[in-house]
């Protein structure tokens, strides 16, 4: 799918979190929203773009996506 | 006229429980407290002879036929204006009151044309039975005398007479026949709240004028049927009345229209539909409609209707008529080989919010269980899924927490995002109703709305916000609440979550939130924000109500939470008269959410990563369900395009013209291999459809809707379906071809299912729903009639839960390029995407899409009223008609959506709502200009349009030749 919007998307969901003062809280609550909410084809693209720099990603998303990573890891 | 089917008890019933014992000509009963004379007299089965006074409206004492003897009281008092008092004792029948009442009729029938035979009410008509019931016998004065019955009188014109006004397409005003009852211009007022019609002059003078003597398609008539319905004459008559005479009996359904969900009676000749008449037991109109729901039904029986499937290998080739077991072979097979070559995840569906429960259920059972992923969405992604989210977060159920009716203890109102004078019309005459008794209003939109001025209400504050700044005002109510002790503490405590609590109350206290430091965001002077928010405060009933204002933007599910959070917080929740209300827009957009058309949810939104739910559904499936969710329908899109997605099945949606960014969405659609549309009509989306199934209109098929208030009612087959199949029916023979056996004989069974499955619906039935009228979700064990408000005692999931409600603005921003802002809308003689309302005579009141520019911006750029313009954004252009109008703030137009070639969504963007991708339909930044000749897109629609019509069959062809 196309990259960048799935990179906006995951930004538009960190500005919601970002309210959050607790970082660790907020990272948990995208990498959540994400498990969630995104088909598995949507997750597996926007960490491989992760892996391949993250361009575009906010820093909150970065860190949301890497959490993702190593939950799905986990379960896998 | 009102329903053959309904008793007319005279006047209205009365509330609460206090009952009186009085002797009605000699035998005692008991009734309930402050009803008539004429009530408890009917209630016993005597009918007092009765003219102006009706049970859908107060009593008025005017015709003076209902007189009765009272043991002590002075003369003749009229029956429908007393009220029963204990001990009283009361004689309907007596020589005196027969002469009286003989003297009433005489007069008015002395005024009255006598061509009953051939009169339209003919067998219903009250003037007539009345004039049976006093015996009238003879009429002393002639009929030659001055009247207001005939067009000439001693060889001159007469000018008492007024001639036929066939104006309004759907009934007739027929002046000759008018007994001046009032009882039209009481229906307008008090069950409408128009106040369109009056009583001139006075006396024998007096007559029934709309307005100021217009016609009534020229004055403020919104075409209800109100006053058709209160009519005891043929005065006021519908014209399939006129044409086809009374009916013999009648069916109870569910309008397919909006979200307000009115129960109508079908009144029919065998399976020839006469007329809609509201049911006055429906537990969500009470007896009253709109012009969509009443008369706008035409579409059904319309020519364009396609009736045979049709299956075509590409967009470009003609359509080829075939029987059902070809199309459904041809669809099996496509989806099939496009899942062996593409994979499992290449194909899914969408359901729509215009189908009943029953088939959407079956449309996510077939995606999941016979494409055997969760690639099924519906069209309330593009409408309330914020809504979902956002209470299912803060209260924890994805539903509205109240009955309509709630709103008759309401002291405060708060109406934000929504207009429901155009959207939820029904709602919004009770919600006048009880304006016009005394509750206050506090009115968020961009736009002047109706409700903010309308005759007899006057919104106490009207908070004209800029678009897209919904998340900030309320942020600035919620501020005001927090900083000036208006929290109601006990509540909180008592009933919310304390470390989120603190945690928003502290966020919300942060001055950034204040409504004088949003004053130039929000473009509403922070004193009228204050006084808004003491004003709910401190309602000793608060209640909000919203609609796709709220959920239409790119923070939708965070403005919910904000809802949620200001409810909670001022304790307006849990109890009548309170909560916080989505005005749905369609009217199954609960009921499609409910029933599990989202990729990640079960029937009853639960997750599809839950083990144990997973494991309930896979045991009565008999199949292994995926535990991931699937592609929501702009993911859908977005596949298509990058490969991934290949073949859809749409049930009754039409995404082409629905969905945001047109010419993404069909870009999409070309490139998918296989798209199956199910529908009445060749509508936008079939155009670039592969298999077309002709679907069925909610006239010919059972099953039910849920409406806003969660209340689940009966849609009945009133007669056959005209393609040969309900739509759950064609699910079901899909399902089949695809090797995953369906085989329900009744929609009645798929309830039986959905009861199995969802706890919220166990105690739901259609057995139970014929007993009780109508059902509320949750009914269970512990609620097994239903649950009119939710969240009493305790929230759903156990502690309300305040959410933290950041404001974060559009990425649509205006710049010197796109300096406008579009909001769009609907109104109220169209629906959605006008498939249905399009193709009926509502077109008297709107034929197309206008653009509402407010007259500075319009003069800025030389626009005239009815210039073409261009409107353009980054998404598209498109060219519609101008619309001057001071509804608008400067730098904001408007336009509907209810017409294709308008093409409003060609120029809304594919931005969404962070939490659920609801796309932001209500914000885009546009430009405006003069133009003389339709956009490109516009010629390129048009070209594909008369493409696509000239490769349908010729009509009368038949499957026989495929
Ligand atoms: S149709 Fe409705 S709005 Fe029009 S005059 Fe009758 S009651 Fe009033
Ligand atoms: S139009 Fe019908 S309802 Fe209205 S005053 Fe005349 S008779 Fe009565
Ligand atoms: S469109 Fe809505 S308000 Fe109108 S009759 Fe139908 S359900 Fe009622
Ligand atoms: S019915 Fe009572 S006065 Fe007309």
């Amino acid at each position: 799918m196309n990259i960048e919007h799935l990179v906006g998307m995951a930004n538009d969901i960190c500005d919601y979190f970002a309210a959050e003062s607790d970082r660790d809280a907020a990272v948990a609550g995208v990498a959540g929203h994400l498990r969630k909410f995104w088909d598995p084809r949507m997750r597996t693209q926007i960490i491989a773009h992760l892996r391949s720099g993250g361009a575009g990603l906010s820093e909150l998303a970065r860190l949301a996506v890497q959490r993702l990573a190593d939950d799905e890891r986990k379960v896998a | 006229m009102m329903s053959i089917a309904e008793k007319d008890l005279g006047t209205p019933a009365a509330e609460g429980g206090k009952r009186v014992t009085l002797t009605i000509d000699g035998f005692e009963l008991s009734v309930p407290e402050g009803v008539s004379v004429m009530r408890a007299a009917a209630l016993a089965g005597t009918r007092i002879p009765k003219l102006c006074a009706t049970e859908m409206l107060e009593p008025f004492g005017s015709c003076r036929l209902c007189l009765v003897e009272i043991e002590g009281r002075k003369g003749y008092p009229a029956s429908c204006t007393t009220a029963v008092a204990e001990g009283m004792v009361v004689r309907t029948q007596s020589d005196r009151l027969a002469g009286l009442r003989r003297g009433v009729m005489e007069l008015y029938i002395s005024d009255h044309p006598l061509d009953c035979l051939t009169c339209t009410a003919n067998g219903h008509c009250e003037l007539q039975d009345m004039a049976g019931a006093v015996g009238l016998r003879e009429v002393r004065y002639g009929y030659d005398g001055v009247n207001h019955v005939y067009p000439r009188r001693d060889g001159e014109a007469n000018p008492r007479f007024v001639a036929k006004d066939e104006s309004n397409p759907y009934f007739t005003f027929e002046p000759s026949k008018c007994i001046v009852c009032s009882r039209c211009v009481r229906a307008c007022e008090d069950v409408q709240g128009t106040f369109a019609l009056t009583i001139q002059g006075r006396g024998f003078d007096s007559k029934v004028a709309a307005s100021q003597d217009d016609s009534f398609i020229a004055s403020e008539c919104v075409s209800c049927g109100a006053c058709v319905q209160a009519c005891p004459t043929a005065t006021l008559s519908e014209n399939s009345l006129i044409e086809y005479g009374q009916a013999d009996h009648s069916l109870i359904t569910t309008c397919a229209y909006c979200g307000v969900g009115c129960s109508f009676r079908a009144e029919l000749q065998g399976d020839k539909l006469v007329r809609m008449v509201p049911n006055k037991n429906g537990h969500a109109n009470h007896g009253h409609s709109c012009v969509k729901g009443r008369f706008a039904i035409g579409y059904a029986t319309h020519p364009d209707r396609i009736t045979t499937p049709m299956i075509r290998n590409s967009i470009d080739e003609p359509w080829k008529i075939v029987s059902w077991d070809q199309a459904i072979a041809y669809a099996a097979s496509e989806f099939k080989r496009l899942q062996a070559k593409y994979g499992k995840f290449s194909v899914g569906g969408i359901t729509s919010s215009r189908c009943t429960n029953e088939e959407t259920y079956l449309v996510q059972k077939l995606v999941r269980a016979a494409f055997g992923n969760n690639n099924v969405d519906t069209c309330a992604r593009v409408c309330h899924s914020p809504t979902g989210y956002g209470l299912k977060t803060t209260l924890g159920e994805s539903a509205g927490t109240q009955d309509f009716d709630s709103i008759e203890r309401t002291d405060v109102v708060l109406l934000i995002g929504a207009n429901p004078t155009d959207a939820h019309p029904v709602f919004a005459s009770q919600m006048k109703r009880r304006l016009r008794a005394g509750a206050e209003l506090i009115v968020i939109d961009p736009r002047r709305i109706e409700l903010v001025r309308t005759p007899h209400v006057e919104a106490s504050h009207h908070l004209q916000i800029r678009p897209g700044t919904n998340v900030a005002v309320l942020d600035a109510l919620a501020h005001v609440v927090v900083t000036e002790g208006l929290i109601d503490e006990a509540f909180v405590a008592a009933r919310c979550e304390k470390p989120a609590f603190e945690k928003w109350r502290a966020f919300i206290a942060d001055p950034q939130h204040s409504p004088e430091a949003l004053e130039g965001e929000l473009g509403v002077p922070a004193r009228t924000v204050r006084e808004a928010a003491r004003l709910y405060a401190k309602a000793a009933n608060g209640a909000i109500y919203y609609g796709l204002g709220v959920t239409e933007h790119s923070q939708g599910s965070t403005a919910v939470m904000a809802l949620a959070n200001l409810a909670m917080a001022t304790g307006n929740i849990g109890r009548e008269g309170v909560g916080v209300n989505p005005l749905r827009g369609q009217n199954n957009v609960q009921g499609s959410c409910d029933m599990g058309s989202f990729p990640h949810e079960f029937p009853g939104y639960r997750h599809v990563s839950d083990g144990a739910v997973r494991a309930s559904f896979e045991k009565e499936w008999g199949v292994t369900l995926w535990d991931e969710p699937g592609l929501r329908i702009p993911n859908m899109f977005e596949a298509a395009l990058d490969g991934s997605f290949k073949g859809l099945y749409l049930e009754g949606e039409d995404i082409a013209q629905s969905d945001p960014n047109t010419q993404h969405v069909t870009a999409a659609l070309r490139a998918m291999e296989c798209v199956v549309v199910q529908d009445l009509f060749l509508n936008e989306t079939a155009k670039f459809a592969h298999v077309f199934l002709p679907g069925s209109s909610f006239l010919e098929k059972d099953g039910t809707f849920t409406n806003a208030e969660r209340r689940v009612s009966r849609v009945r087959q009133v007669m056959k379906p005209k393609a040969g199949y309900a739509d759950w029916e064609i699910t079901q023979l899909l399902s089949n071809a695809l090797g995953y056996p369906m085989h329900y004989r009744h929609a009645g069974e798929i309830l039986d299912e959905i009861a199995r499955l969802t706890p919220t619906f166990k105690g739901v039935s259609f057995d139970k729903i014929d007993r009780l009228g109508s059902i509320q979700w949750p009914c269970n064990d512990q609620h097994p009639e239903g649950t009119p408000v939710m969240h009493v005692g305790e929230f759903v999931r156990g502690k309300g839960h305040f959410m933290l409600t950041p404001y974060v603005p559009t990425r649509e921003k205006v710049n010197a390029r796109f300096p406008l802002l579009l909001t769009t809308g609907r109104i109220l003689s169209q629906y959605n995407v006008g498939a249905q309302t399009r193709r009926t005579a509502n077109v008297a009141w709107h034929n197309e899409d206008m653009l509402e520019v407010h007259p500075h911006d319009a003069e800025e750029r030389g626009i005239k009223d009815g210039d073409w313009v261009g409107l353009s954004s980054r998404a598209g252009e498109t060219v519609l008609r101008a619309r001057v109008s001071s509804r608008m703030q400067p730098g904001v137009v408007y336009t509907t959506f209810h017409f294709p070639d308008t093409g409003a969504n060609v120029v809304t963007t594919e931005n969404s709502d962070w939490a659920t991708n609801c796309p932001e339909y209500k914000v885009t930044a546009v430009q405006v200009a003069r133009v003389d000749q339709p956009s490109a897109w516009q010629q390129r629609y048009r070209a594909f349009d008369r493409r696509q019509q000239q490769l349908l069959p010729e009509a009368g062809a038949d499957a026989g030749a495929g």
